[in-house]
């Protein structure tokens, strides 16, 4: 028989006590009411353990980073205890020919029923040459073992979005793993890479209830993608007041004004840094005086400057953005109106002359 | 029909005679067009100042809300134009048939095409006289359809949905728009849109007073106090 969670933490000397403990602490930082703690201990005390295995594409391991430093839960719990991470490159002992043995073993035994997490994403281009793992096409390692998940986590905006190698003129056609991977449940956990508390809370929600969070329209979990960094932004009152930094290091900048006229992306990305914070909570770009860049939003490295409230539209030349290219056509159809008008004034002068040299 | 025969019949409308007068504008049209133009007008200048706002206002946050009442005048005006909007869809169908052009272009009509190129030829002064109508005339409802109508849907779709990013994800404006902000690849996105329809709505309303203007004084019809009274009188 497979163990479940609790046998697991007893194995490891945790005293009930403190079990019933991480149970409430984890309803309350999923925001549930406390009757779930019960529901949780109840759930961790019965259900086998789910093993996950994690790929890594094309990435840079940020996620990874990430995930590695969430301080609530602890990772360590959620790795050793909660769920058995069984396939992890970076994070796994087992090296080679024994961890792909490793992996091919828990697709047999736990056909259907474990959740596969991606990081990065697979290139197309050359039958997908760009991003070989142990021989093969990484496409072809992700299809497979997609085939036989119960759910699939996109993690960060590689996975989510294509990210930065998916980014014009995408030479290796970067692509999200949504495009390739059909008819499985698909979460995207964006961000570059996304809050370690934020991936953690998915799994610990996918694994104590064994069903997928609530997603919004583009598949991200509602709980921590369902309002702006602007919304819970400490300087939103600065915002509504109408008091920005106009350039940086200047006065406003050091009392800590809004940052939209320096481009901050906040008004339109989806993330939780605002409430849940970096490092254990310690900070968040915005709260380090420098914009948010979007990082979490489709298509971020492709979406104009960093610093720029107006995005630059490339169609219309360099560095021209939507007022400018309007601000131009009003100013152009005011002029010619000017113009006609005083080519209609003369028409009607001539005409009235015509008129009168008649009479 | 070619388009000279259609041209004649166009000028021997007898409904245009010199001296007539008929009544084009119904009631709600008019207060539609006066409270439509109030409306773009509060919202181009705040929509403009929320996109480059005012120099930062000192002192205290808690003291001002100078950025909240810019958006406050944006947010109502907006409703206004939204329900004006479907109040005319409304009235469109059951108003007089003047009140239903702006809303379609009759492309297979060849009497449209002759009225468009004679129109045309107007404007680059290489006619004497338009042709007189009693509604719009062609180049009139082309633009009328285009920066009116299909730039009001772009801009209530785009903007009510960057509204429901503010009201939260299950607001009716989100579940309602909301499918706009992936559609056209954003919410950056989106705003580069919301911004290029207000500056095609501006350079619109330019050519719109001047062309109104310019027809009330050149052609042989009245224009400005038709959208007050409702009537319009030809002369010769």
């Amino acid at each position: 028989m497979t163990e479940t969670f609790y046998d697991v933490l007893r194995r490891q000397g945790i005293s009930r006590r403190s079990f019933l403990k991480f149970c409430s602490l984890t309803a309350t930082s999923l925001g549930l009411d406390s009757a779930y703690a019960a529901k949780i201990a109840n759930a961790m005390e019965t259900k086998p353990r789910t093993p996950v295995i994690w790929l890594e594409g094309l990435e840079c391991t940020c996620c990874s980073e990430s995930f590695i430093r969430s301080a609530h839960p602890l990772t360590k719990d959620v790795i050793l205890s909660m769920l058995s991470l069984d396939y992890h490159v970076t994070l796994m002992a087992a090296a080679g020919h024994q961890a792909e043995k490793q992996l091919e073993e828990i697709k047999k035994k736990y056909k259907g029923n474990y959740i596969l997490a991606v990081e990065g994403n697979p290139p197309l281009n050359e039958d997908g040459m760009y991003c070989i793992e142990g021989g093969r096409p990484f496409v072809e390692i992700l299809k497979e073992t997609a085939a036989d998940a119960k759910a699939v986590i996109a993690w960060g905006a590689c996975a989510s979005y294509g990210c930065v190698q998916a980014a014009k003129p995408n030479p290796t056609r970067a692509t999200p793993i949504d495009k390739v991977i059909s008819g499985k449940p698909i979460i995207k956990v964006p961000g570059c890479p996304p809050i370690a508390e934020v991936m953690t809370g998915v799994v610990t929600y996918l694994l104590t209830f064994d069903r997928l969070p609530e997603l919004d329209r583009q598949g991200r979990p509602k709980m921590f993608y369902g309002q702006r960094i602007h919304d819970k932004c400490y300087r939103r009152p600065h915002f509504d007041a109408g008091q920005f930094v106009e350039k940086w290091d200047d006065d406003a900048a050091r009392k800590g004004y809004c940052l939209y006229k320096m481009g901050c992306k906040g008004p339109t990305t989806y993330n939780a840094c605002s409430t849940v914070r970096w490092n254990d909570g310690v900070s968040f770009p915005i709260q380090s005086g420098h914009g948010c860049i979007g990082c979490s939003e489709d298509g971020f490295w492709d979406k104009g400057s960093f610093y720029d409230r107006v995005t630059d539209i490339k169609q219309f030349g360099v560095e021209q953005n939507a007022d400018k290219v309007g601000g131009t056509a009003a100013a152009v159809a005011g002029a010619a109106v000017a113009v006609h008008a005083a080519a209609s004034v003369l028409k009607k002068a001539k005409k009235a002359d015509a008129v009168k040299g008649e009479n | 029909m070619d388009l000279n025969a259609a041209a004649a019949e166009l000028d021997s409308d007898p409904q245009t005679a010199a001296g007539r007068t008929v009544y084009v504008y119904e009631i709600p049209v008019r207060l539609w067009h006066w409270i439509n133009a109030l409306a773009i007008l509060v919202l181009a200048t705040s929509g403009y100042l929320i996109g480059s706002p005012l120099p930062s206002t000192p002192g205290e946050a808690s003291e001002q809300f100078l950025m909240g009442y810019i958006r406050f005048a944006h947010f109502a005006a907006a409703y206004i134009f939204a329900i004006g909007f479907l109040v005319r869809i409304y009235w469109a169908i059951v108003g007089n048939h003047h009140a239903r052009e702006m809303f379609y272009l009759p492309l297979t009509d060849a009497k449209w095409w002759a009225g468009l190129l004679r129109e045309l030829r107007w404007y680059l002064f290489l006619e004497k006289q338009p042709y007189k109508y009693v509604g719009h005339n062609p180049m009139g409802h082309l633009f009328m359809f285009l920066f009116v109508t299909v730039a009001a849907v772009l801009m209530i779709c785009t903007g009510f949905a960057l509204y429901g990013e503010g009201m939260g994800l299950d607001s009716w404006q989100d579940r309602l728009f909301g499918w706009v902000i992936p559609l056209l690849g954003g919410s950056q996105a989106v705003h580069s849109w919301h911004h290029l329809g207000m500056w095609g709505i501006v350079t619109f309303v330019i050519l719109h007073v001047y062309a109104a203007v310019r027809e009330d004084v050149m052609s042989r019809q009245t224009m400005i106090s038709t959208m007050i009274s409702g009537q319009r009188t030809f002369r010769e």
